[in-house]
């Protein structure tokens, strides 16, 4: 009978922990000042400046293909978008691009190697970025987004394997590393978060 | 070095290489198949095309390393296909071939279109082939050749 009485005096215990360190935690998060509009703003031009970044924007292209360099030139060799956004028979994505980077050749590499649908094109039809404004929209649109909400979008951004590549980006064919975006990947998450908290606001105009 | 084991035109071969040696010279300086043809080595001209688990690859871009557990078939082994067999017939009808040495890589890209495209337009051609070359400029052929293809495997 005392055996009873003390496992259940543990659980007792072990319920009590649990709620003092969830009221902390609410405690804590309320502690928390909220991300206003302003500080959600700026954070979503941080954002908006790795998503212009040659790594990102060279596959949201809004035309039937690719793009590759620091220049954002159309991708050599031909090749074309293609109805799933993976090129087509004969000229695939994966004709090239295998799993990982392959260094000692030059071509960049990661799981599902693909392009951005064309509703998520970060770019107009003659290759020029589109404004903060347009992407920030086309973002937070879920018609356009695979239907991620705020949460989704900063999963996308902390998990997807091809956004991390694009701080892996391997080598050149020259040997060179390419270029990075401007944030590392943990201030870009960081960006992102608060841009969400804050409710994703978009800057006015066009 | 390292040693790998590869299913070749189901066969499995083994080598033992750098890891990052491309499929293109495993193939080439390894096992002594010599079908598959060396043109850019940056993956631009196609002639190296082979099939990487059916999907037509620029083996010479490809570290052998990547290669895994996946088949490879190559230009000696594509007719054994039936889709392929069809392809080297219509070669041989329409007379594609001037030089050759683009047409090992042009065989192995158009059996990939065929594979998934049973009836292509000079669109989908178009597209399908733009990444392999030739200096002799065979392309009018090479279209025909696809149509009439088409048409065996029917």
């Amino acid at each position: 009978m005392s055996r009873i009485r003390s496992i259940a005096l543990l659980i007792s215990l072990a319920l009590s922990c649990a709620l003092f360190l969830l009221m902390a935690g609410a405690a804590s998060f309320a502690d928390e000042p909220p991300v206003s509009t302003a500080q959600g703003l700026e954070a979503w031009q941080q954002v908006y400046s790795v998503l212009t970044h040659p790594r990102c924007i060279n596959c949201h292209t809004a035309t039937h293909y690719p793009q590759q360099g620091d220049d954002r030139h159309r991708h050599f060799a031909n090749v074309v978008r293609g109805p799933g956004n993976t090129g087509v028979p004969g000229l695939n994505c994966a004709s090239c691009h295998q799993k990982a980077n392959a260094d000692s050749t030059g071509v960049p590499g990661g799981n599902g190697w693909h392009l951005a649908p064309l509703s998520m094109k970060w770019q107009d039809e003659n290759d020029q970025p589109l404004s903060s404004v347009m992407v920030c929209r086309s973002l937070k649109d879920r018609s356009k987004n695979h239907n991620l909400d705020g949460p989704g979008l900063l999963k996308h951004h902390e998990e997807e394997p091809l956004v991390h590549w694009a701080w892996n980006p391997g080598r050149r064919p020259d040997g060179s590393i390419r270029t990075l975006p401007p944030l590392t990947h943990e201030e870009f998450v960081a960006a992102t978060k608060r841009w969400v908290e804050a409710g994703m606001p978009c800057p006015t105009g066009k | 070095m390292a040693t790998y084991r590869l299913n070749v035109n189901g066969r499995q071969r083994e080598v033992t290489t750098d890891p990052s040696t491309p499929l293109l010279w495993v193939l080439r300086d390894e096992l002594k198949m010599t079908g598959t043809k060396y043109g850019c080595g940056i993956s631009a001209c196609g002639a190296c095309t082979v099939h990487l688990d059916g999907v037509a690859t620029r083996s010479c871009v490809v570290p052998v390393s990547m290669i895994d557990d996946r088949p490879i078939v190559t230009i000696e082994g594509i007719g054994a296909d039936p889709v392929g067999r069809a392809v080297q017939n219509a070669w041989i009808d329409k007379d594609v071939v001037q030089c050759g040495y683009c047409q090992s890589g042009q065989i192995m890209s158009a059996v990939a279109l065929l594979k998934n495209t049973s009836n292509p337009t000079d669109v989908n051609i178009e597209e399908s082939m733009g990444g392999n070359l030739c200096r002799c400029a065979t392309y009018v052929r090479i279209r025909e050749a696809i149509k009439s293809a088409a048409k065996q495997v029917k």
